[in-house]
C-alpha cells in the first residue's frame, strides 16, 4: 500500500513539474506578456528599463528562468503580486487555498452520497414515474448553464425568500465591532469540520470491529457522529466568538448548494446507468433466487458493483467541478482560488495569476491522489 | 436491337459500380440507425430543439433584422444591428418586454430577441468547428496510438492523461485574459486541447477492439500499407463512436465560451454570454435586482443551457445507436 501511495506520489510530482513547465511556458510566450506590463512604459529611460529587467531576472535565458521559478516553487516562494503589493503570492494564496478546500470538500461530499443513494434507488425503480422526473431533474441540473444555476439560487433563496446573504464571505456590519481576524475563525472552523470527520472515521473504524451485526455498527455510527457533531456545536455555542464562526457558515450555504448541484447531477446519472448495466449481470438474479431481501441484493450485491464508475468519472469530472467553482466563488464574492485567479487575470497580475492557476492545478493532482488510493480501499482487484 | 438494349440494362443491373453499392449500403445502415435513434426521446427532443435554434437564428433572424427591426434602428440603410442599434422610442433602459421588443432591451437599449437570435449561428459554429478539431485529432491519435502501441501509444496517453489533468477553464481564463482571442481562436484553443485529451484514450481503445479482426489481418496480407489500413479499416469502424463523443464536444465547447465570455474575457461584439456580462457589469444582476430585471440574465442562460442541454441529449440517443447495451430490447 505505502509503496503504490509513493509510486503514485512520484508520477503526480512528474506531472507536477509538467504543469509547471507549460504555465511558465505559456506565460511568457504570450504577446503582451510579464516583459510587456513591466518594462513598455514610455516614460522609463533606457537605463530604468534595463534595470528593471535586470531586478526581476528577465535578462536571463528562458531555461534558466524556468529553473528558477521551479525551485521557487518547491520553496513557496511565488514573487510579489502587483495588485496586492507588498504581499507575497504565497501568502494571499495561504490565506485563500483553505476557503477553496472546505467549499470543495464539504459540497463533493454531499454530492457524491446524495448522488449515490439517489442514483441506486433510481436504477432500482425503473419505469416509475419518479424515476422519469429525477432523471429529467439531473439531466438539466447536469446541462444548466453554472451562472443561471447561480442566479436563480440567488434570486430565489436570496431575494424572494430572503433567507440566505446574497454573497460575500461574511456581515461587514457584524465584524466592524470586533477586532477578530476573519481568518482565524475560519481555520478554527476548519478544524473543527475536520475533527468531526476524524471522529466519523474513528466509530466507523471501531463499529467494524465491535459487532458483525449490520445494525448496531449503524447504530455506533450514527451516534457517536451525533455525540461529535452535538460536542463542536455546543464548544462553538459557548465560545465568544461562535457568533462569528456561524456567521461564516452561514454565508456558506448557498455557494455549497451550488456547487453540490454541479458535482450532484453528474454522479446521480452514472450511478444509475452503472446500476441499470449492474442489474441485469447473473449475479443478482442468483441473489435474488437465493430469496435474498430486496434491500440487501441492492445495497450489497449491487451498488457495490456500480459504484467503481462513478469514482472513475468522478476523477475525470473534477476539472469540471473545479472549473464551476471558479464560476460560483465569482458570483458569490467568495474569496478563494478560482475568485483570486479571474481577479488577478483580469488585473494583469501575472506572479499572482500562475501562483493561482499552479495551486488550482496542485489541488486537482492531490485530489486524484485521494481519489485514486479510495479506489485502490474499493476494488478489490487492485493489489499493490 | 432490344436485345441489346435489354443486355445492357441486364449487366448494369448485375455489374454495378462500387460506388453505387456503397451509397446504398450506406443509406439503409443510415435508415436503419435513425430507426434506433428516433425511438430514443431524449436524442429527438435534443435534435428538435437544435433545429428550432438553427431555424430562429439562420432563417428568421435576418427576415426579422431587415423588416420589423429595422425602423428602430439608428444606421437603418440595410438591416437592424444588434451591436449597434439603439431604440430611440424608449426612454428607460433597460426596458421590461413589450409588444416592440419581445424580451425587452438591455442597458444600452438594445433588443434582446435580436442579440440572442444574432449570436445563434455564432455559437452553431464555434462549437462545430472546436468539436471537428477534436474529434478529427482524437481519431487519429487514438488509432495511430492503437496501430502502432508502443512509445507513440504510452506517450499520447500520458499525454492524455496530462491534459485530462489540467483544469481546463482557469487555463483558459487565464490565456484568455492574456492575449487577444477571438471566436476562431477559441475554438482552435479548445479544438486542439481538447483534442488530445479524454478522447483519444476512448477512441484508442475501440481502436484496439478492431484492430484485433480477422479483415485486418488479411488486408495485411493482401499487401495494404499502414496508412492505408488506419485510413480505410479502422477509422471507418471507430466513425460512429468519434460522432457520438463530438456532440459532446459541441456542447463543452459552447459552454467553455459562455462562461469566459460571460467573465467578459473574449474579444468578440456579441454572444450569450456576453449579454449576462453586459447586465452584471451594469448592475442590473447585483442584489436585489436579480428578480426586477429578470429578461436580462433569463433568456441567454436558458438559450446556452439548452442548446448545451440538446446537443449532449443527442449524444445520449446516438449512444443507444452505437451501444447496443443500452437499448431495451
Amino acid at each position: 500500500m505505502i509503496k503504490y501511495i509513493g509510486n503514485r506520489l512520484a508520477q503526480i510530482l512528474i506531472l507536477l513539474v509538467i504543469y509547471v513547465a507549460v504555465v511558465f511556458f505559456l506565460l511568457h510566450s504570450m504577446p503582451g506578456g510579464i516583459e510587456a506590463v513591466l518594462a513598455t512604459n514610455p516614460n522609463l529611460t533606457p537605463a530604468a528599463r534595463e534595470s528593471i529587467l535586470k531586478a526581476f531576472g528577465l535578462t536571463q535565458p528562458l531555461p534558466v528562468q524556468f529553473v528558477l521559478y521551479l525551485k521557487n516553487i518547491f520553496t513557496f516562494n511565488l514573487g510579489i503580486s502587483y495588485s496586492f503589493y507588498p504581499t507575497p503570492v504565497w501568502t494571499i494564496i495561504a490565506r485563500r487555498l483553505p476557503r477553496t478546500i472546505l467549499l470543495f470538500t464539504t459540497a463533493t461530499l454531499i454530492a457524491f452520497f446524495v448522488g449515490f443513494a439517489s442514483g441506486k434507488s433510481l436504477a432500482w425503480k425503473r419505469g416509475k414515474t419518479s424515476e422519469y422526473v429525477s432523471t429529467v431533474v439531473g439531466v438539466i441540473a447536469y446541462t444548466v448553464f453554472t451562472p443561471l444555476l447561480i442566479f436563480t439560487l440567488i434570486w430565489f433563496f436570496g431575494s424572494y425568500l430572503g433567507i440566505f446573504p446574497l454573497n460575500q464571505f461574511l456581515n461587514p456590519d457584524l465584524w466592524i465591532r470586533t477586532n477578530l481576524n476573519a481568518q482565524t475563525i475560519f481555520l478554527y472552523l476548519l478544524l473543527t469540520i475536520s475533527l468531526i470527520g476524524l471522529a466519523m472515521l474513528a466509530s466507523f473504524a471501531i463499529a467494524q470491529k465491535v459487532s458483525h451485526r449490520v445494525k448496531t455498527r449503524k447504530i455506533i455510527f450514527y451516534i457517536s457522529t451525533a455525540i461529535a457533531i452535538a460536542l463542536a456545536v455546543f464548544w462553538w455555542a459557548v465560545s465568544p466568538v461562535g457568533i462569528y464562526g456561524f456567521d461564516i457558515l452561514w454565508h456558506m450555504i448557498l455557494p455549497v448548494m451550488a456547487v453540490t448541484i454541479i458535482s450532484y447531477a453528474g454522479t446521480m446519472l452514472v450511478m444509475r446507468d452503472s446500476m441499470l448495466e449492474t442489474i441485469k449481470e447473473d449475479f443478482i438474479t442468483t441473489a435474488r433466487a437465493k430469496g435474498l431481501p430486496d434491500k440487501v441484493v441492492r445495497d450489497k450485491h449491487a451498488a457495490r458493483t456500480a459504484m467503481l464508475p462513478v469514482i472513475t468519472n468522478f476523477v475525470l469530472s473534477m476539472g469540471f467541478v473545479v472549473s464551476g467553482g471558479v464560476i460560483t466563488e465569482t458570483l458569490f464574492s467568495w474569496p478563494g482560488m478560482g475568485m483570486t485567479l479571474l481577479d488577478s487575470v483580469l488585473a494583469k497580475d501575472y506572479p499572482l495569476a500562475s501562483g493561482a492557476l499552479i495551486f488550482t492545478g496542485i489541488f486537482v493532482l492531490f485530489a486524484h491522489l485521494v481519489i485514486d488510493i479510495v479506489y485502490a480501499f474499493l476494488d478489490p482487484r487492485i493489489r499493490y | 436491337m432490344a436485345n441489346t438494349t435489354e443486355g445492357m440494362t441486364a449487366s448494369s443491373e448485375i455489374f454495378e459500380s462500387p460506388f453505387k453499392i456503397k451509397v446504398k449500403l450506406m443509406w439503409r445502415a443510415f435508415k436503419e440507425n435513425w430507426r434506433i435513434f428516433s425511438e430514443s426521446k431524449i436524442g429527438m427532443l435534443g435534435l428538435w430543439i437544435v433545429i428550432i435554434f438553427a431555424v430562429a437564428g439562420f432563417v428568421v433572424y435576418p427576415i426579422l433584422a431587415s423588416t420589423i427591426w429595422k425602423s428602430t434602428s439608428l444606421n437603418a440603410m440595410v438591416s437592424y444591428n444588434p451591436v449597434t442599434g439603439y431604440d430611440f422610442t424608449i426612454a428607460n433602459n433597460p426596458a421590461p418586454p413589450s409588444l416592440a421588443h419581445l424580451l425587452g432591451t438591455d442597458p444600452l437599449g438594445r433588443d434582446i430577441l435580436a442579440q440572442l437570435l444574432y449570436s445563434t449561428p455564432r455559437e452553431f459554429a464555434l462549437g462545430i468547428i472546436a468539436a471537428l478539431i477534436t474529434v478529427f485529432l482524437g481519431t487519429l491519435i487514438g488509432t495511430v496510438s492503437a496501430f502502432y502501441g508502443g512509445v507513440v501509444d504510452t506517450f499520447f496517453m500520458r499525454l492524455a492523461d496530462l491534459v485530462l489533468l489540467f483544469p481546463f477553464i482557469p487555463f483558459l481564463i487565464v490565456i484568455s485574459g492574456m492575449m487577444q482571442v477571438n471566436l476562431l481562436t477559441l475554438a482552435l484553443i479548445i479544438g486542439l486541447l481538447s483534442g488530445f485529451g479524454g478522447i483519444t484514450i476512448i477512441l484508442r481503445s475501440q481502436a484496439m477492439i478492431v484492430k484485433v479482426k480477422p479483415f485486418i489481418e488479411s488486408a495485411k496480407v493482401s499487401g495494404a500499407s499502414d496508412p492505408y489500413i488506419i485510413v480505410n479499416h479502422i477509422i471507418p469502424n471507430i466513425m460512429p463512436l468519434s460522432f457520438l463523443y463530438m456532440m459532446f464536444n459541441v456542447t463543452g465547447a459552447i459552454f467553455s465560451e459562455a462562461v469566459l465570455s460571460f467573465f467578459g474575457l473574449l474579444n468578440i461584439r456579441m454572444s450569450w454570454g456576453l449579454m449576462i456580462y453586459t447586465a452584471d457589469t451594469a448592475g442590473y444582476i447585483v442584489g436585489t435586482n436579480i428578480g426586477t430585471y429578470w429578461w436580462l440574465w433569463l433568456p441567454p442562460g436558458m438559450a446556452i443551457t439548452l442548446i448545451c442541454g440538446a446537443f449532449y441529449f443527442i449524444g445520449r440517443g446516438l449512444d443507444e445507436v452505437v451501444n447496443p447495451r443500452l437499448r431495451r430490447r
